[in-house]
């Protein structure tokens, strides 16, 4: 069954296209990744989905769970189900870390202590510090994950989850995202990562604002690794001379 | 004395606080409401003497020198009726080697149409150290003035920390001016923190004077401002002397129709002093907003918590 569907969804910022009449839909239940190189689109896809403002004059139909949500505001489309883990996520002054979980925490997710546990940070140690640029990028990185896992959205869309992320730390970002799909979310990685693409079941590769192909995680890497980078075309591999 | 005690214990209430602070033989205590004295307690090592003026008090408070007070020392100033003056006139000495801290509440829970007005001048001898947390809790409405202004010496290796913050209420008319000297070796910490709402209009003048060598001096300010409420906050640190350090951090996020502005100056007379200073006024933090909104919140209750923290 489909969760998020994109149909022909474009996208300009500052009159360049970034989203090129994109169409693409997502299974429910499963890990997704999306990869390509840089200036595909990767990100501006979550953003776009997302809603966030800037992301939000797109032509073209995004429904999730077949409904058309292009009209939903940010939050509008949170409490429908679905989030983002920021490839940078926000710094707050004086907010503890604590208090940037309870924000997030609904009834399905799991407790924030546990979901500390699972990102490999002490709740003792961690709850009452601010979330402030006093954490270094790993550990807000985690923190940012826990709080999905405290929230439990349908979707949640992770835009390069491992970035920042030394190699120890690593296998507790794929545990936490192994526990949001067993609990029952999908789960769309955006990455350059190989690590996180091959913990995905399906895969699809960005190139120029469209999803030029999709398959398993052995067929896309082989464009990723191979043929992706450099192309006739600017980001896009020459179809045919793939493995 | 009763009726004093109850006067007390009704202020104490209006700052979400039990009484237990002044029932604690270790916990020294200054209450005044208006002009009237209505509990004192002191403990080894402080001398404080209140006298009742026609429109508030003067307090001389003196920390012996060598005197460590352990507990922090609580300051009430409130006024339960809802117009009138209060006109505070402190004079602290801070002796050698001494150490306390205050925890000053200043509560107006009724105010129509008040002024609160505190004139200091802090001493605050080598070595000793003074920390000075001023709560304030104000009506939702009327109109309050509250003007805190204070000459402050923080001698050799001394330390002086200061907060203001608004707990609750509407901020009214706030005129901050604390101006501090300091010499060498000494430290220096000034924190204002401040929600401005409605036609409120705040001005905070924080100036720190780094003039002996190895000085340290940081301005903080926190302002949140939106409806039609102004801020203004002049930050000012001079340095004067060789290794004097220094930093203004000064924050300021508006909403609606409010107005911040942010003048910090830095002054260095020295080749081998350093200050630094930064200043951010603007809307609420778009990736912070958004962050949030992702989570659930809807904008009115992410922008709430955003400035929660920034007054946290």
């Amino acid at each position: 069954m489909t969760i998020l569907k994109l149909e022909n969804v474009s996208l300009s910022l500052d009159e360049k296209p970034i989203l090129n009449n994109l169409s693409v839909d997502f299974w429910e239940g499963h890990i997704h990744a999306i990869v390509g190189p840089n200036g595909a689109g990767k990100s501006t896809f979550s953003y776009v989905v997302m809603g966030l403002s800037g992301y939000r004059n797109i032509t073209g139909t995004i429904y999730f769970k077949g409904q058309a949500i292009n009209n939903l505001t940010v939050y509008e489309r949170a409490r429908l189900g679905i989030s983002l883990g920021w490839q940078e996520p926000a710094r707050f002054e004086g907010l503890t870390v604590a208090q940037y979980l309870k924000a997030s925490k609904k009834d399905k997710g799991m407790s924030i202590e546990e979901a500390m546990d699972v990102v490999g940070l002490s709740p003792q140690e961690y709850l009452q510090r601010a979330c402030d640029k006093t954490l270094s990028g790993g550990e807000r990185k985690r923190i940012e994950l826990a709080s999905l896992l405290v929230m439990q959205p349908e979707l949640v869309l992770l835009d390069e989850p491992d970035s920042g992320i030394d190699v120890e730390a690593l296998e507790r970002i794929f545990d936490a995202i192994n526990i949001l799909k067993e609990r029952g979310s999908t789960v769309i990685t955006i990455t350059h990562s190989m690590a996180v693409l091959k913990k995905a079941e399906h895969a699809f590769l960005m190139c120029h604002g469209d999803i030029i192909d999709k398959g398993s995680i052995d067929k896309i890497s082989g464009y990723f690794e191979n043929k992706c980078i450099p192309c006739d075309h600017k980001n896009i591999p020459v179809l045919g001379e793939v493995q | 004395m009763d009726d004093k005690r109850e006067i007390a214990k009704t202020l104490y209430k209006t700052m979400g606080l039990t009484d237990a602070a002044l029932n604690d033989p270790d916990i020294a205590h200054l209450v005044i409401n208006g002009n009237m004295v209505v509990g004192a307690h002191l403990v080894p090592g402080l001398v404080v003497e209140p006298h009742e003026t026609p429109n508030g008090v003067t307090v001389t408070m003196k920390v012996l020198a060598g005197s460590i007070i352990q507990k922090p020392v609580h300051l009430c100033f409130g006024m339960l009726p809802e117009d009138g003056l209060q006109e505070i006139i402190m004079d602290v000495t801070i002796e050698e080697h001494a150490k306390v801290s205050i925890l000053a509440h200043c509560t107006f829970p009724n105010a129509k149409n008040i002024t609160h007005k505190m004139q200091a001048n802090i001493v605050i001898k080598e070595g000793a150290y003074y920390s000075y947390v001023e709560r304030h809790v104000h009506a939702p409405g009327g109109l309050i003035t509250v003007v805190p202004h204070a000459i402050v010496t923080v001698e050799k290796n001394a330390t002086f920390k200061t907060d203001f913050e608004l707990l609750r209420g509407k901020a009214g008319i706030i005129d901050i001016n604390y101006e501090t000297t300091c010499y060498e070796g000494s430290l220096l910490e000034m924190n204002a923190k401040v929600n401005g709402i409605d036609n409120d209009d705040i001005t905070i003048r924080e100036t720190g004077h780094l003039k002996g060598q190895g000085a340290v001096g940081v301005l903080t300010t926190r302002i949140a401002v939106r409806d039609n409420a102004k801020a203004t906050v002049y930050n000012t640190l001079t340095a004067h002397a060789a290794f004097a350090r220094g930093h203004v951090d000064c924050k300021e996020i508006i909403q609606d129709n409010g107005v911040a502005k942010a003048i910090p100056i830095v002054e260095v007379y020295h080749p081998k002093a350093h200050v630094t200073h930064e200043a951010a006024i603007g809307s609420v933090d778009d990736k912070q907003l958004q962050t949030l909104m992702a989570r659930g919140l809807d904008e009115d209750e992410a922008v709430d918590l955003i400035i929660q923290g920034l007054l946290s």
